[in-house]
């Protein structure tokens, strides 16, 4: 009996020290934002302050940096999506003893260093964007764009194939029995069997391009987002702005997760029933 | 000339190949009597059409082009632009004697500083990958096999959550935490067990636990996923039959979540082997890592062609890992990248 208490002791202080690492940084952090000295302190806890939120909003870099994050997550969602989708799809019907190579490059990507995806992209359309005349395109929002739906296309497409595991091709051929046409099969029977993965592709490709810094810091040349900028802001030195942004990134994808897990919750939910 | 001739081998090498299974593909169908519609019957010419253009662009124009454009790039010098394919654009290995021997013609000794950071970036991140499991075993094992699944919904959440803060900003709160003037050092001198505060950012003790902290989802996720799916009777047979508890771990559940094992640790690796904001935040004025020296090829050194060497001994050392994993654990990449 007492061997098992200890048990569940020693389990609970895991369970705690767990937790503790890995909330304790973020907790510290975000006591900071709300400290008045100028270096990001915790203790002595002088004064509770808003001022480093106030400073936010009259940063332009960090609002243009948002502002481009925000476009460049769109655009890798309308781009990343459909090709992680077309990805999957390919790979049910591959030539069989294509599929392993097949397999390889579409995968590479979730196993290369973001570093690496970031300036061979940059490198590869430097040249081709000089070379068709096309030098209007080399911009960091294209290519950062592109750099980003690399590899999230990658993730696509993962959670694409593990729901068409699960796809029944007898219904496809009941609706074309029924006199559907290849087009209609894919519109009413493939995509809306699809759409919970479309969802969660969508989010994980959002919030993925979002956060990128590693791919994004090459690929985005004289451009900024949100974490270029971030990350300049901290090599250049410590300020508690940085802890309010911090917790306001941290609210919101806190927010975005929690929202998403539950949505995705439900949505199982109704495909039980 | 041999410029553009490797630029037609870059472009027309993988098109080759894809146009070569597809011939054996429509070979093989023939040979076969028609069993399956062909591709453009079974999805309808829109739906294909858009298969192929997806699939070429994205596989070919995005990942094996600019891949291979960069491999060839590193064998070229630094020259401006206006002398790129003229008589100076040779092939060259100085991009790689560059990183052996610290210049790109003298040969008499180590360039020491970038070998040792590659070296030291690999172990570290292969220590890390093995701290980062030993960290997420217990727990992962606790939700998967032992905890009640409303409790583990509520773990998840948790877990969840931070998963998804950037980089920069865990490596901002370590940097908070261990500065000199940090939480840490204080309560360190606080409880009088340091006289004087360590510089923790300088020592790289910061950036070591700031790069484990980062990834250790990535490896509870995989971790977790490949426990679950081991039936919780074969645990419990284990122990009728007397097993000891970590010849039950060692011989019943490892074995069962080996794929996790390797998909974690593969991932771990590679993110930390890239990381490149947490050593620019959390490194010292003298800290070793990769990433940074490959970063300053480019931004301050401006010699694309040799960032682009360095980025491809980084690629060639994940690689490398990836095969080891692969072999060690005797898992298919399909096991890895789940």
């Amino acid at each position: 009996m007492s061997a098992a208490l200890i048990a569940r002791a020693m389990l609970g202080f895991y369970l705690v020290l767990f937790f503790g690492f890995l909330f304790g940084p973020l907790l510290v952090m975000g006591v900071t934002a709300f400290n008045t000295p100028e270096y990001p302190q915790v203790w002595p806890f002088e004064h509770f302050t808003l001022q480093w939120f106030q400073k936010l909003v009259q940063d332009d870099n960090l609002m243009q940096g948002l502002q481009n994050s925000f476009i460049i997550g769109a655009f890798v969602v309308a781009l990343a999506v459909p090709l992680g989708l077309a990805g999957a799809i390919v790979m049910t019907q591959v030539y069989a003893p294509a599929r392993g190579l097949y397999y390889l490059v579409v995968v590479s990507p979730v196993l290369t260093p973001g570093v690496i995806i970031g300036i061979s992209t940059v490198i590869f359309w430097k040249d081709v964007t000089a070379f068709t005349g096309a030098q209007s395109l080399f911009t960091g929002m294209f290519l950062a764009t592109l750099g980003q739906s690399t590899f999230i296309a990658s993730y696509c497409m993962l959670i694409f194939l593990s729901r068409l595991q699960r796809y029944d091709r007898t219904q496809e051929e009941a609706a074309l029995d029924l006199g559907a046409s290849r087009g209609q099969v894919f519109l009413h029977i493939l995509l809306p069997f699809l759409r919970p993965a479309v969802f969660s592709a969508a989010v994980i490709a959002f919030l993925s391009s979002f956060e990128n810094y590693n791919t994004t810091t090459f690929a985005i040349l004289a451009n900024k987002t949100l974490t270029t900028v971030l990350a300049g802001r901290v090599r250049q030195g410590m300020t508690p702005a940085i802890s309010a942004m911090a917790v306001l990134i941290i609210a919101v994808t806190v927010a975005g997760a929690i929202a998403y897990e539950v949505a995705k919750a439900r949505e199982s939910g109704k495909a039980a029933v | 000339m041999s410029n553009a001739f490797t630029a037609y081998l870059i472009f027309l090498g993988p098109l080759v190949v894809v146009l070569g299974f597809v011939i054996a593909a429509m070979l093989q169908r023939r040979g076969a009597g028609v069993v399956e519609p062909g591709f453009f019957e079974r999805n309808g010419v829109v739906v294909a059409t858009f298969l192929i253009l997806a699939v070429g662009f994205w596989a070919l124009v995005m990942i094996v082009l600019p891949q291979l454009y960069m491999v060839d790039y590193s064998f070229h010098p630094k020259l401006p632009p206006a002398q790129r394919g003229g008589p100076k654009d040779i092939y060259t290995l100085a991009n790689y004697r560059y990183f052996l021997f610290g210049s790109p013609t003298d040969t008499s000794q180590w360039n020491t500083t970038h070998l040792n950071a590659f070296w030291i970036t690999i172990f570290a991140s292969m220590i890390i990958t093995i701290v980062n499991f030993a960290i997420c075993y217990p727990l992962a094992y606790y939700m998967a096999q032992v905890a009640r699944p409303k409790f583990v919904t509520r773990l998840m959440l948790l877990l969840v959550a931070p998963y998804w803060i950037n980089e920069i900003l865990r490596a901002f709160a370590f940097r908070v935490m261990f500065g000199t003037g940090g939480i840490i050092n204080q309560a360190l001198v606080g409880i009088g067990l340091l006289r004087e505060p360590i510089d923790f950012l300088g020592a790289d003790v910061a950036l070591y636990a700031g790069l484990t902290y980062a990834y250790v989802l990535i490896m509870m996720f995989p971790l977790y996923n490949a426990i679950e799916s081991l039936d919780r009777n074969q645990v419990e047979a284990a122990r009728d039959l007397g097993a000891p508890w970590w010849h039950i771990h060692l011989f019943v559940v490892l074995p069962h979540a080996k794929p996790g094992v390797a998909s974690g640790a593969t991932l771990v690796f590679m993110l930390c082997a890239g990381a490149l904001a947490a050593p620019l935040i959390l490194g010292g004025p003298k800290t070793l890592w990769f990433t940074p020296i490959v970063y300053d090829r480019f931004f301050q050194a401006f010699n694309w062609p040799q960032g682009a060497a360095y980025a491809l001994l980084l690629l060639a050392a994940c690689m490398a890992f990836v095969l080891l994993v692969m072999r060690l654990f005797r898992v298919s990449l399909s096991e890895i990248a789940r």
